[in-house]
């Protein structure tokens, strides 16, 4: 085996292997990136029924209320702007509480409600997902230092090693 | 002033650390043997400074001493002991001083056990481990310093993060730095090499035991963290493809890759520039680790605080570190001398394309973590990167690079036999094949992916066996002869077998609790009963309890097998005093086939709880196949070619013509 049959080995080797990571990576973006919606643009234009998505706001205040089978809740996720309804069969993170920030991943379904598979809260009392601050701030509702921002310094709380983030499926 | 002499002894630390990372790196260029010298005593100063620095921290803590900014932040009078301990590295100025202490610690042991290393070599070696010293020691200085005071001093502190509170996550974090700071060696190690202009096999004997070692403690410290993620937190899972959890996974995979090429080096003196690559990215990966959980670019469950200043310094720390040695990469590797020549088919080529795998697969995990970041920053939008990314780039990947590790060790150097290795290993292909067969019947085919993965962890674990039993002749000569062969392997033959027989079980058991995981998610009153499985479960009541500084809600659940008793599970709902958040603690019964889970949530104030219990099959294989592989890499640890004052006479057996293997 000479040095330059070897190398020529090891660089056919590298390139199919990149080709095949390539491969691999741009399909999976293609289908399983999940994208950000907030509830205005939901409300501009629904998303492709079956793609997973995420969506996040505030929960409204007296949105939330349990369906008859005790473990199905329904309710809306606001911007402050426009507001989404959601469905979600399981347990509510710790510090889900209407009026505070949420994060939910699900998709729309034929009939055009959304059906959340996952329901994201952080553990912690004044944390406001960096999502939903935006979609906020997009909607002209954000007002800053309203206390809900995640400043250190107003809340050492958040300054914590871990603010878990709270996922229930 | 317990405190202030912290304080005073950082700074101590950091001038041996600035003198450290200057004078020997001259001395060694021009053969100054006293510059050369001063690295031991430097290395062993900044350890001793930070030690003291640290200690003082610790003090703080556990007096509970509010005058201190971080303490106030972080502690309460009632917090038991042990939490008021790792409260020290519970936040983020404390585990950075915590960092810094374990690098000095490294370049202390380097500096202490190192008398047979050349002494240029060791001088250049150390001085590159002061620049990281010194760069972080600034760092904690200027952005994070853990001593700074708060006048009035408040009379109460706040209280530890209560998810922090517990025993797996006390150690996890030490753990996991040991793992991550301790590639800083292998790094100095590989800048040195290149300042040098050469690397041999002994250059490779002297960097594996502390790769090895730092790869230990990494293991178990992810391990210990996807624990404690996995009763903590109470959503069933153990790993959630996270970008921090992805920031300590990706210099595992780099590390393991590392281990593997230094191998190379080691015995064949092949793949030389190769390792030395590897070596710099292993540690430019636990770099951007530490970037992106204490920067704040990410939000994740175990980020540290946000702020832009420290990310900055920290990513000056990165480009420097990384570009800085590249750069000396780039111009030096090519003056390196070409090593051994191997056919494609032979250990070092399998080693090879294992590495090539490995990096390939760290590369789409890179990918996947800083992509949504570099969309936002873009403007592209906001998206997130989740399970299934990684399930359609990663798993892929990894599954020839499994398969893969059952055949190489059986793969000669230089030349090797691959029908010869494929026909010993029938017995192992067989039994993958019927193990896939079973795996598909059980769930109608319906996954065939986890049918597969099943298959490939019997493979590699039936061909670890087998390897193993090759070595030893087993059935071939005498049981007798057999064990005396056994008894005279290396022990570094048998880390490897342990640590490849750890990771099967850990992959079998990782297939099969995210393939057949199932969850029922009900309202109960006391006596209702919940049915997965051949188990039921009957809620027996709910009743308060009480710990050291929490209450909590009880549940009582009475496990039913077929109609008798099995077990009782008490999962909790706990409220801490200090600060007000609910947390889940879960309760689990391991047996061997899997874990019953059991989580209890919020009342409806009608006398009926929501209770969520899963059925986890093979998640203890997880655990104990993450133990196998710690345990094969301490195994390795204690091969004699490591020990203190072996290298001696190991290099009389490296004169002689390549014995043995």
């Amino acid at each position: 085996m000479k040095r330059k049959t070897l190398r020529l080995y090891l660089v056919l080797i590298s390139l199919g292997l990149l080709g095949t990571a390539t491969a691999l990576v741009l399909n999976a973006f293609d289908r399983e990136l999940v994208f950000f919606f907030s509830p205005s643009e939901i409300a501009a234009e629904q998303p492709v029924p079956g793609r997973i998505i995420r969506l996040g706001g505030l929960v409204e205040t007296g949105s939330v209320t349990k369906l008859g089978d005790g473990a199905t809740f329904s309710f809306r996720i606001t911007d402050l702007k426009a507001s989404t309804s959601i469905a979600y069969r399981g347990v509510l993170p710790d510090l889900f509480r209407e009026g505070q920030g949420v994060v939910v991943q699900g998709t729309f379904n034929e009939s055009g409600n959304f059906v959340a598979s996952e329901v994201l809260a952080k553990h912690d009392e004044n944390y406001l997902p960096p999502e939903v601050a935006k979609a906020l701030k997009a909607s002209g509702r954000w007002q800053e230092g309203a206390g809900t921002e995640a400043s250190p310094a107003a809340s050492p709380g958040t300054t914590q090693g871990t603010s878990g983030e709270g996922n229930s499926q | 002033m317990i405190i202030e002499i912290g304080h005073f002894a950082l700074v101590l630390a950091l001038v041996l650390a600035l003198a450290q990372a200057t004078l020997p790196l001259i001395g060694a260029q021009r053969g100054i043997r006293a510059w050369m010298a001063l690295a031991k005593p430097a290395a062993l100063g900044q350890f001793a400074f930070l030690l003291i620095a640290y200690g003082a921290l610790v003090h703080a803590f556990v007096v509970a001493d509010f005058s201190v900014l971080v303490v106030y932040q972080h502690a309460h009078s009632q917090t038991p002991l042990i939490y008021k301990i790792a409260a020290a590295w519970g936040q983020h100025e404390g585990s950075l001083l915590l960092w810094v202490l374990i690098l000095a610690l490294f370049g202390a042991l380097v500096a202490f056990f190192g008398d047979n290393l050349p002494p240029r070599l060791k001088a250049r070696a150390l001085a590159v481990q002061a620049m990281i010293g010194s760069a972080f020691i600034l760092f904690a200085l200027f952005t994070s310093n853990p001593f700074a005071r708060l006048s009035p001093a408040p009379l109460e502190g706040q209280e530890l993060n209560p998810l922090l509170q517990d025993p797996g996550l006390a150690f996890h974090p030490p753990m996991l730095y040991i793992g991550y700071v301790g590639f800083s060696m292998a790094f100095s190690f590989a800048v040195a090499a290149l300042i040098e202009g050469k690397i041999d096999a002994a250059w490779a004997r002297w960097v594996r035991p502390w790769t090895l070692l730092s790869w230990v403690c990494l293991t178990g410290g992810i391990a210990l963290g996807a624990r404690w993620a996995y009763y903590e937190l109470g959503w069933g899972g153990w790993w959630f493809w996270d970008p921090v959890e992805n920031a300590s996974f990706m210099p595992w995979l780099m590390g393991t890759a590392l281990l593997h090429s230094a191998i190379v080096v080691e015995k064949r003196d092949a793949l030389k520039a190769w390792t030395l690559l590897l070596a710099i990215l292993t540690f430019g990966f636990s770099l951007l680790g530490t970037f992106l959980v204490r920067s704040g670019v990410i939000t994740s469950v175990h980020a540290f605080a946000q702020d832009p200043a420290r990310g900055l310094f920290i990513l000056g720390i990165l480009a420097l570190a990384l570009g800085g040695s590249l750069t000396l990469f780039a111009w030096r590797a090519p003056t390196l001398k070409a090593g051994g020549l191997f056919a494609p088919v032979s250990r070092e080529g399998s080693l090879m394309l294992n590495n090539l795998l490995l990096a390939t697969a760290t590369a789409t995990v890179l990918l996947g973590t800083l992509y949504p970041l570099a969309l936002d920053i873009l403007g592209g939008g906001s998206v997130s990167v989740g399970t299934p990314y990684y399930t359609a780039t990663f798993v892929p990947l990894a599954m020839p690079l499994i398969a893969l590790a059952g055949i190489g060790p059986l793969l000669g150097w230089k030349r090797g036999d691959l029908k010869g290795a494929l026909h010993r290993l029938w017995v192992a292909g067989g039994l993958a094949i019927l193990a896939t067969g079973v795996a598909l019947w059980i769930d109608f085919g319906k996954q065939a992916l986890a049918a597969a993965g099943i298959g490939l962890g019997v493979w590699m674990l039936a061909a670890t066996f087998t390897e193993w039993a090759e070595r030893v002749r087993l059935f071939r000569i005498g049981l007798g002869a057999s064990l005396r062969r056994a008894i005279h392997l290396p022990r570094a033959a048998y880390g490897m077998s342990l640590a490849h027989a750890g990771l099967a079980v850990a992959i079998i058991g990782i297939t099969a609790s995210s393939a057949w995981k199932s969850e029922e998610v009900r309202q109960m009153k006391p006596n209702d009963s919940i049915t997965i499985g051949s188990f039921s479960y009957v809620l027996q009541g709910v009743t308060p309890a009480r710990g050291e500084n929490y209450i909590a809600e009880r549940a009582h659940f009475k496990v039913m097998k077929d109609g008798q008793f099995y077990t009782d599970l008490y999962p909790e709902r706990r409220q801490y005093m200090v600060q007000p958040m609910p947390t889940t603690e879960a309760a689990i019964e391991s047996h061997l086939l899997g874990d019953l889970y059991a989580v209890i949530g919020e009342s409806d104030g009608k006398g009926a709880w929501t209770v969520r219990i899963y059925e986890e099959p093979l998640v203890p294989w997880i655990w104990s196949g993450c133990l196998l592989m710690v345990l094969g890499g301490i195994v390795s640890l204690s091969d004699r070619r490591y020990r203190v004052g072996a290298p001696s006479r190991a290099q009389v057996a490296q004169a002689l013509p390549a014995a043995g293997e």
